[in-house]
């Protein structure tokens, strides 16, 4: 919506700074531009510009970026999912318990473990849709019933909360979970494009593609705004909102569990311990990157700026002389910030989309 | 034109559980007219547009749509036949463009097989005519965030985008209720331009100079009864008002406050 928004603009009456800065994705890019500055200066000296280094951040950055784009979907639409933070392990549970004790295939135990996610997020669609109590206390109730579930199922089945991952074959390991280099050399001199990055990073950028399709090209995007700004009108006119709240916890469960599988591949294990931070991680994401809180309004664009900035930040510290200790403080303010910056180019987007006609 | 209504209620009752809320409501909607149901608050009137528009079901009585008898399970049953019930600010999401507003949950695409885009273009381009067919011509942007519109043009939007897709029985809960002088106008303007092209038209309001300006046929609703139904110019704007304030003269209100502030 917003990208055509400016492009129309530009045809209309020239470039204009200030379309730029009215599309709602702006304030994240801008914010995500100041941070990588920022840390690109005070973390020169300890190489946070190289391949290496940006890979650290990158890699961080992907695994909270696959739950966070969906987490923003549900955003959008008015709920919250907080089960991610137990799905995760889950999603690698399964799968380690599916290759190591059952002896199945990789892709179909991947396969296994996204329908179980799938059938978890189903769970909370239909508990939310039904029953009307808020999503933040549905999935606050799910988070705790499969972090125990983890915990059980692991020590019933196979009698312990590590499981060891075994190796899944070279092709599976490239594409759920390994280490990626891309290094041009003619001679002695190496050229790096980058190196040490992890398959997520890669999933991490298909997936915003699609899911950029889903929500910005596709109608379906629309029904996600509709049922956001408006969810009775969005009935109304004839949307389907309870399926399509369903599918939309289907789809960050899912992903979370393939943020679980792609790290229980890297590691050759997976560990049944709730990843309590994702939870937190995901919505700064989601938040950093301009989704409105009260739903209606966000862009798979500004959700992957918002990751990125957060990444740097949250790893970034890492590279500079500042006291680690500061971190969480540095993230306290960046969501601050950003959450009033967002306010103020929201304000923008509809005060005066266009130029005025008098 | 044929003289069956579009849509008519015969002795209609709604009750839930003892509570009765209206008592032998019949009404007929004809296409082309503006029927003007007029109430105090607590009259009836939501819970009469509701059973219009198949919210609920009457407890009592019968609904004809052209004639024959009809009941509608859920609000879509209804709208599929053509009743589309404009709320005040429903129908509008604010942080959507005037395309994507208009064509939500019908979005036009383009593209093969699963990969369907939406036709920003063709979208933004039928929603601007359509409202410019209504009178809005200051849209000329289908790019523009609804948020920044006034009241008046999300109204005027809600009620073209039902027109556009094949309402023939128009319910507008209070369009103008939450609008100033001039926005209130606009939507008038907008009713008007409806009923010429030959919908029914159900208007909802308390305010009897936007009844006058655009009513075919007045209805008043006190305590869930038609109190008094007439036609145009039956009865002059002081009658009217009189009837709704429940019979109770607003001259004598005003000769009973003038009285107390005198004595004051």
């Amino acid at each position: 919506m917003a990208k055509t928004t400016s492009n129309e603009k530009q045809s209309q009456g020239g470039f204009s700074i200030l379309s730029l800065f009215r599309r709602p994705e702006a304030g994240a890019a801008a914010g995500f531009i100041l941070i990588f500055l920022f840390f690109s200066i005070f973390g020169w000296e300890k190489n946070f510009l190289t391949a290496l280094g940006s890979s650290t951040w990158l890699n961080f950055a992907s695994k909270v970026g696959i739950i966070a784009i969906p987490v923003g979907f549900l955003m959008i639409a008015g709920e919250l999912d907080i089960s991610i933070g137990a799905l995760i392990p889950a999603g690698g549970i399964v799968m380690a318990l599916a290759v190591g004790i059952y002896d199945m295939n990789v892709w179909v135990a991947c396969g296994l473990s996204l329908a179980v996610a799938a059938g978890i997020g189903f769970i909370n669609g239909w508990l939310v849709t039904r029953t009307n109590v808020p999503s933040l206390i549905v999935t606050l109730a799910t988070l705790f019933v499969i972090a125990g579930l983890n915990a059980y199922l692991s020590k019933q089945i196979a009698g312990t909360t590590q499981h060891s991952m075994p190796d899944v074959g070279p092709v599976s390991e490239y594409l759920l979970g390994d280490y990626h280099n891309l290094i041009f050399t003619s001679g002695d001199r190496e050229m790096v494009i980058f190196r040490s990055l992890q398959s997520s990073f890669f999933i991490w950028i298909v997936f915003a593609v699609v899911c950029f399709y889903v929500l910005h090209l596709s109608p379906w995007g629309n029904w996600i705004f509709a049922m956001g700004g408006d969810q009775e009108s969005a009935r109304n006119a004839g949307i389907p909102t309870r399926r399509l709240k369903i599918a939309l916890f289907m789809l960050s469960a899912m992903a979370a569990a393939l943020v679980g599988m792609s790290e229980a591949v890297l590691a050759n294990t997976a560990s049944t311990t709730t990843q309590f931070g994702m939870i937190f991680n995901t919505i700064i994401c989601v938040v950093v990157g301009g989704v409105l809180l009260t739903g209606g309004f966000g862009t798979v664009t500004g959700t992957v700026f918002g990751t990125l900035t957060f990444g740097i930040v949250f790893q970034g510290i890492n590279f500079t002389t500042f006291d680690k200790d500061l971190n969480l403080l540095f993230i306290g303010v960046l969501l601050l910030v950003a959450v009033l910056m967002n306010d103020t180019f929201r304000n923008l987007a509809t005060s005066a989309s266009t130029t005025k006609k008098k | 034109m044929t003289d069956t209504p579009v849509l008519e209620m015969r002795h209609v009752d709604k009750s839930f559980g003892p509570i009765d809320v209206l008592h032998d409501i019949s009404l007929k909607i004809r296409a082309g007219q503006v029927l003007c149901l007029l109430g105090d608050n607590g009259a009836g009137k939501s819970t009469l547009i509701k059973t219009l528009s198949g919210v609920h079901q009457p407890t009592r009585g019968e609904m004809l749509l052209d004639g024959k008898p009809v009941s509608f399970a859920n609000p879509k049953a209804a709208q599929e036949m053509g009743i589309a019930t404009v709320h005040q600010f429903g129908g509008t999401y604010p942080l959507m463009s005037v395309g994507r507003n208009f064509f939500a949950g019908a979005e036009p695409t383009i593209g093969f097989g699963p990969f369907k885009f939406f036709d920003r273009v063709t979208a933004n381009r039928i929603a601007v005519e359509q409202l410019h067919k209504m009178g809005i011509t200051r849209i000329t942007d289908g790019d523009r965030i609804v948020g920044g519109l006034s009241g008046g043009e999300r109204q005027s939007l809600a009620i073209a985008r039902a027109v556009y897709f094949g309402a023939r029985v128009l319910i507008l809960d209070e369009p103008t209720a939450a609008l100033g002088v001039k926005q209130a106008a606009h939507v008038l303007r907008i009713v008007n331009e409806a009923k010429r092209r030959g919908l029914a038209v159900v208007f909802i309001t308390h305010q009897v100079m936007h009844a006058m300006a655009v009513g075919d046929d007045f209805a008043v609703l006190i305590r869930g009864k038609v109190a008094a139904s007439f036609a145009k110019g039956e009865k002059t704007r002081e009658e009217i008002a009189d009837l709704m304030a429940g019979g109770e003269s607003m001259a004598e209100l005003e000769a009973d406050i003038n009285a107390q502030e005198e004595a004051a």
